[in-house]
C-alpha cells in the first residue's frame, strides 16, 4: 500500500512537465528549493529542539558566494559550487559555536542577530554585494552539458537534488546520531549523564543544517539568476520556520508540505487575494494555534481517526 | 480605492464610461476576438505601496477613458503585486507571461526588481515599459525589450544642477540621498553637472535607507553652503525636511530636490515648511499641456489628490503603448515590429512631448518646479522647462557610456570638506 | 565642538525614544518569556492611532494617553485569547506574535494608506532651543524628559507597589511565585497590556520625530531587541541604560562610520548573548 503511494508520487513528480504548464513547473521548482531549505532547518528545529530565525544566512551566503565567484573570477559552476558550499559550511561552523552558547530563546535571538548582521552587510558592502542593486547577469550550471535554462530541465535538476537531500537527511534522522539528537532535544541532562557530548551533537547538527541551507541557496541563485539582500532578511528566515512549523516539525514530510504551503501562498494566492500579506500572518497564527504539531501530524491523526471510525 | 483583478475584469466587460480625456477618435482595426493583454507589475504591500497603488490607478484610468480599447482591440489588464521583493517580482513576471500570456509588461516599480527580471525579459522577448530608474538597463547593459518613459536616476538631476549653477548662481552645495543605487546615481549626476559649471559639492551624505532619524546628518551639515540637494525617494525626503525644519535649518540653508523628493503624493501631507522649495521632475500635476489639463483634474476628482510621479508614469506609458499599437495596427503579437514601433514612437503625453533614444530611454521635457499654495493645497508649479532632455544630458552618448556607471565613488568628489 | 554637542543630544533623544519602545518589550520578555515580535507593529499602530485621535483632539499628550490605552487594550485581547492558549509553547508564542506583526502591518496599510503621515509637534515646542549657540529641536529634549519620567514611574510601580512586587517575583522565579499564590495568568495579561500600552504611547510620542509610515515596525523592532538583550531581560534599569547606550552607539556610529552602522548595533548584542547571557543588569539568562 505504502509502496504504491510512493510510486504514484514519483510518477506525479516526474511527469509534471507533461501535464502542467511552464508556470506551474517553475512554481514547483521553487517549492523544491524551499523544501530543501525547510528540511535542513527542521533538523535543528524539529529533531534538535533548537529554533533558529537566522537560517536564511546560509542560503544567502551560498548564493552570494556563487554569484561573486562567477562574476569576479569567471569561475565555472563545477568549481564555484563546492567552494561556495565549503565557505558557507565553514561559516555555519563558526556561527554554531557562537549561537550554541545559549539555548531556547537566547539561541533564537543570536541566530536572528547573526542573520541581521549579514543582511546589513549585504546592503552596505557594496563593493562585494553591489548593495541594493543585487548581483545580476548570472548563469545556470550545465551539468554534463545539459542546458538548464528551460523550466523543465531545471525542474528535473531540482528534483534530483531535492530527492538526494531529503534522502540524506532521512538517513541522518534514522541513524544512531539522529536518535541521539532527539535525545538531546527531549532530555538533554539525561543524555549528558549517559556520556553523550550534547554540545557536539548539537553543533554537528547545526553545521549539517547549514550545509543543506547552502545547497538550497545554490539552487536559489541558479533559479533566479539574481541575488539581492532580501534573501537574507528576517522574513526569509521566518518563512522557512513557518514552513517547518506548518508542515510539522519533527517529521520528514512536514517541511516539504510546509514549503509548498508557503510558496503557494506567497506566489500563487497573491494573485487572487489582494491582502495576501495579511493572509500569510493569519495562516501563521491559525496553524500555531490549531495545529501546533503542524499539518502532517494533524492530517495523520485525522486519517487514523477516520480509518478507525470506518472499522 | 484599489481595484483587484477580478473586479477590474468585470468593470472592463461592462465599461461604458467615457471621460473627457484628450478627445480620441478610436481607430478601428479588425483583429479577431483576442484581446491585448497587459501585465502591470506593481507594489501594493509593504513600504513601496504608496507609489505602486498610484501606478495602478494611473493605468486603470487611462484604459477606462478609452473604454478599455486600444487600436481597436479590447484590452485586458492584469495587475500583479510584487511586494517590492525581487524574487517575488520574478515569479509574478513569470506568472504574467506564462499563465496570463500577456503581450506587454508595464513596470516594475523598483530598480532592483527590474534587474531581477532583466534576463527573463530578454529570454521571453516581452516588450516592457519600465517605471524603474536603474541606469544601466538603458546604458551599458541595454535590454532590447525595454522602453522607459519615465527617467533614469540622474536624468532629472542634471538639469537641476544646471539650474542651481547658472540661474541660482550657487557656488557651494551639499548633497544627500538614500544609500541605495538610485541615490548614488542621482547625486553623481548632480555633482558632475554642478561642478562642471563652476560649483563645488562640499558635502555628500548617504544615510542608510531605513534610518529612523536624520539628526546625525543634520548635525553635520555645514550652514555656509548655498543649498542642499535632496535625492530621496518615497517618504524619506518628507521626513528629512521635517527634521530639517526642527533643527532650525530652513532659514539658513536652502533645500532643493530631485524628482522623487517632493512628489505630489508626499506633498499633500506637508505644510508651510515646503513652500518655495524647488525640485526637478519630468512631470508636475500643474503642467499646462492639453493632455494633462484633462488628466490631472480628472484624477483629482476621482481620488481626491493630485497625480504624481507614479500615476503619471503609467498614464504616460499608456499613451506610448497606444501610439505604438496604432502604428502596428494593433498587431502586438508581432513582437519585433511592435518593439520597433514602440521605440520609434513620438507622442504627446501628460508630461509633454516624448520620444525614445536608441537605447530605449525617454527624451522629454524636465521641469523645474516650485512648491506653492494654490486653492488651499500645495502644488508643484512649473517655473522653468528644459526641453528634450535625454539620459546623457549634453554629453556625447559614446563618451558617457565609456565612463563607469554613476555610483557613490564615480565621478569622484574632489571638493569635499570635512 | 558643535558636532559633539548636537550628536550627544541626538543620542539622548534617541535613547529616550528607545526606552519608551523597549521598556514594554523587556517586561514582557522578562516576565512572560515571550519575545514579543509584535512590539514594533504595536509601536507603529500607536503612531497611526495617534494620528487619527489628533484629528479630533489636537493635543499630543491626550492622544498619547488615549492611544496608549487603545493599544494596551488590543494587547490585552491578544494575550488573553491567543497567547494564553499557547502557554508553555514559547516557540509557538514567538511565531504567533510574528504572524500578528504581519497582520497589523497590513491592516495599517489598508486603514491609513501607504503614504507617510506626519504627526504635528505641539505648537509650544516647535521653536528650536538655542543653547550655547547650538540649535536643537526642543521636542526631542522633551522626549528625554518624558522617558525619564516614565522610567521613574515604572520604577515606583515595580518597587513600591504590590503589583510590582508580584511582577518581580514572577521574573525571578515563576514556579515559586505560583506556589505562593500569585495569580500568574492575570499578571501576564496586565503586564502584556502595560508593555503594549508603553509601545503604543511611545509610537505617538515619537511621532513628531519619526512620523507614521509603513515599515516603521520593521525599523523599530530590531532596536528593541538589541536594547533588551544588552540591558538584560526583565530589568528596567537594564532597559534604561541599554537604551541610552544603543542611542549613543547608533548615533555616533552613523555619524562616524555610516557604512557599518547597522552592523555595529548587532555586535554588542551577539557578544552579550554569547558571553554574558544575562545582559548588563539582567537577573536571568535570555
Amino acid at each position: 500500500m505504502k509502496a504504491l503511494g510512493w510510486i504514484a508520487l514519483a510518477a506525479l513528480a516526474a511527469g509534471l512537465p507533461l501535464y502542467a504548464g511552464e508556470f506551474y513547473v517553475n512554481l514547483t521548482s521553487q517549492i523544491l528549493i524551499a523544501a530543501i531549505f525547510a528540511a535542513g532547518l527542521n533538523l535543528l528545529v524539529g529533531y534538535g529542539g533548537l529554533s533558529s530565525l537566522g537560517h536564511a544566512s546560509y542560503l544567502g551566503v551560498a548564493a552570494y558566494s556563487s554569484a561573486w565567484l562567477s562574476l569576479n573570477l569567471a569561475m565555472p559552476h563545477w568549481a564555484s559550487a563546492p567552494i561556495a558550499l565549503a565557505f558557507t559550511t565553514l561559516m555555519a561552523c563558526l556561527f554554531g559555536v557562537i549561537a550554541l552558547r545559549a539555548t531556547g530563546l537566547g539561541f533564537l535571538m543570536i541566530t536572528l542577530a547573526l542573520s541581521q548582521v549579514l543582511w546589513g552587510l549585504g546592503y552596505r558592502w557594496v563593493s562585494v554585494t553591489n548593495g541594493d542593486n543585487g548581483l545580476s547577469g548570472l548563469t545556470r550550471p550545465a551539468p554534463f552539458g545539459i542546458n538548464l535554462d528551460g523550466a523543465t530541465p531545471f525542474y528535473y535538476f531540482c528534483l534530483v537534488v531535492t530527492v538526494f537531500a531529503l534522502w540524506m537527511i532521512a538517513r541522518l534522522v534514522h541513524s544512531p546520531f539522529g536518535a541521539g539528537l532527539r535525545g538531546t532535544r527531549d532530555q538533554a541532562r539525561r543524555m549528558a549523564a549517559l556520556g553523550h557530548n550534547v554540545g557536539l551533537v548539537r553543533w554537528l547538527t547545526f553545521v549539517y543544517a547549514g550545509f543543506w541551507g547552502a545547497v538550497a541557496g545554490l539552487l536559489y541563485v541558479y533559479y533566479h539568476k539574481y541575488i539581492h539582500p532580501t534573501a537574507l532578511s528576517l522574513t526569509s528566515s521566518a518563512e522557512g520556520l513557518l514552513a517547518v512549523i506548518a508542515g510539522g516539525s519533527g517529521t520528514l514530510a512536514g517541511p516539504v508540505i510546509g514549503a509548498a504551503i508557503v510558496v503557494l501562498l506567497k506566489n500563487y494566492v497573491s494573485a487572487f487575494v489582494e491582502r495576501w500579506n495579511f493572509l500569510l500572518g493569519l495562516v501563521f497564527v491559525l496553524i500555531v494555534i490549531f495545529m501546533p504539531d503542524g499539518l502532517v501530524p494533524g492530517m495523520k491523526r485525522l486519517w487514523l481517526r477516520w480509518r478507525g471510525e470506518r472499522r | 480605492m484599489t481595484i483587484d483583478r477580478r473586479k477590474f475584469l468585470k468593470g472592463a466587460a461592462g465599461a461604458g464610461i467615457t471621460a473627457a480625456a484628450g478627445a480620441h477618435a478610436p481607430l478601428v482595426f479588425s483583429q479577431g476576438g483576442e484581446p491585448i493583454r497587459i501585465g502591470l507589475l506593481t507594489v501594493k504591500t509593504g513600504p513601496l505601496a504608496s507609489g505602486g497603488i498610484d501606478m495602478e490607478r494611473g493605468m486603470v484610468m487611462y484604459l477606462r477613458e478609452r473604454n478599455n480599447m486600444l487600436a481597436g482591440r479590447k484590452v485586458e489588464l492584469v495587475v500583479a503585486d510584487t511586494g517590492g521583493v525581487p524574487a517575488t517580482a520574478r515569479t509574478k513576471t513569470q506568472e504574467l507571461v506564462e499563465k496570463n500570456r500577456v503581450h506587454v509588461l508595464i513596470g516594475p516599480l523598483a530598480a532592483f526588481e527590474a534587474l531581477a527580471i532583466d534576463d527573463y525579459i530578454r529570454q521571453q522577448a516581452i516588450p516592457t515599459l519600465s517605471v524603474a530608474a536603474a541606469e544601466d538597463m538603458t546604458q551599458r547593459k541595454p535590454n532590447p525589450w525595454f522602453a522607459r518613459a519615465t527617467s533614469t536616476s540622474s536624468q532629472c538631476a542634471h538639469p537641476m544642477a544646471d539650474y542651481c549653477a547658472k540661474t541660482l548662481k550657487w557656488k557651494r552645495m551639499a548633497v544627500i540621498a538614500d544609500d541605495i543605487a538610485y541615490g548614488h546615481e542621482m547625486l553623481a549626476g548632480f555633482q558632475r553637472v554642478f561642478e562642471e559649471n563652476g560649483g563645488r559639492v562640499v558635502q555628500k551624505f548617504f544615510p542608510p535607507l531605513t534610518v529612523p532619524d536624520y539628526g546625525t546628518f543634520l548635525a553635520q551639515l555645514k550652514t555656509n553652503v548655498d543649498g542642499i540637494f535632496l535625492g530621496f525617494a518615497g517618504s524619506n525626503g518628507f521626513r528629512y525636511l521635517r527634521q530639517f525644519n526642527e533643527y532650525g535649518l530652513l532659514g539658513k540653508v536652502t533645500p532643493v530636490g530631485g524628482m522623487t523628493a517632493l512628489d505630489e503624493a508626499v506633498l499633500r501631507n506637508m505644510g508651510d515648511e515646503a513652500l518655495g522649495i524647488l525640485t526637478s521632475c519630468w512631470y508636475s500635476a500643474e503642467l499646462e499641456n492639453p493632455v494633462n489639463r484633462a488628466f490631472a483634474p480628472a484624477f483629482r476628482k476621482e481620488f481626491k489628490y493630485d497625480p504624481g510621479f507614479y500615476a503619471a508614469a503609467t498614464y504616460t506609458n499608456g499613451a506610448m503603448l497606444e501610439t505604438a499599437l496604432n502604428e502596428v495596427k494593433g498587431k502586438v503579437e508581432d513582437k519585433q515590429a511592435f518593439m520597433k514601433a514602440l521605440r520609434g514612437t513620438k507622442a504627446l503625453t501628460c508630461r509633454g512631448p516624448v520620444q525614445f533614444d536608441e537605447y530605449g530611454n525617454v527624451v522629454g521635457n524636465v521641469y523645474i518646479r516650485r512648491v506653492e499654495r494654490k486653492e488651499g493645497r500645495l502644488v508643484n508649479s512649473v517655473i522653468y522647462t528644459y526641453p528634450g532632455v535625454s539620459q546623457f544630458w549634453t554629453y556625447d552618448p559614446k563618451a558617457f557610456l565609456a565612463n563607469p556607471v554613476y555610483s557613490r565613488d564615480w565621478p569622484p568628489a574632489k571638493h569635499l570638506e570635512s | 565642538m558643535q558636532f559633539w554637542i548636537i550628536q550627544t543630544l541626538n543620542s539622548l533623544a534617541l535613547g529616550g525614544l528607545l526606552f519608551l519602545l523597549s521598556s514594554g518589550f523587556s517586561l514582557i520578555f522578562g516576565l512572560m518569556r515571550i519575545a514579543n515580535l509584535t512590539h514594533g507593529a504595536l509601536f507603529m499602530l500607536g503612531a497611526y492611532v495617534g494620528v487619527s485621535i489628533l484629528k479630533v483632539i489636537p493635543n499630543l499628550w491626550v492622544a498619547a494617553l488615549l492611544g496608549g490605552l487603545a493599544v494596551a487594550a488590543f494587547g490585552g485581547l491578544l494575550e488573553r485569547f491567543i497567547l494564553r492558549k499557547l502557554a508553555g509553547n514559547s516557540l509557538g508564542q514567538v511565531l504567533v506574535t510574528l504572524g500578528f506583526a504581519f497582520m497589523i502591518a497590513d491592516l495599517c496599510l489598508i486603514i491609513w494608506g501607504g503614504d507617510p503621515i506626519p504627526v504635528p509637534t505641539p505648537p509650544e515646542l516647535r521653536k528650536p532651543l538655542v543653547v550655547a549657540g547650538v540649535s536643537f529641536p526642543t521636542y526631542r529634549l522633551v522626549v528625554v524628559v518624558i522617558a525619564i519620567v516614565a522610567a521613574i514611574g515604572l520604577y515606583l510601580l515595580m518597587e513600591r507597589t504590590r503589583l510590582g512586587a508580584m511582577i518581580r517575583a514572577g521574573v525571578d522565579d515563576m514556579q515559586m511565585a505560583r506556589a505562593v499564590g500569585i495569580p500568574v495568568s492575570k499578571l501576564f495579561t496586565i503586564v502584556f497590556c502595560l508593555g503594549a500600552g508603553l509601545a503604543g504611547a511611545g509610537g505617538i510620542i515619537g511621532g513628531p520625530i519619526l512620523s507614521a509610515y509603513p515599515g516603521l515596525d520593521g525599523e523599530m523592532l530590531p532596536l528593541a531587541l538589541i536594547v533588551v538583550i544588552l540591558g538584560g531581560v526583565g530589568s528596567l534599569v537594564g532597559a534604561f541604560v541599554g537604551s541610552f547606550i544603543i542611542g549613543f552607539i547608533y548615533t555616533f556610529g552613523i555619524a562616524l562610520m555610516p557604512d557599518l552602522a547597522y552592523v555595529i548595533l548587532f555586535l554588542p548584542m551577539i557578544f552579550v548573548i554569547a558571553f554574558r547571557p544575562r545582559g548588563l543588569f539582567g537577573r536571568m539568562t535570555a
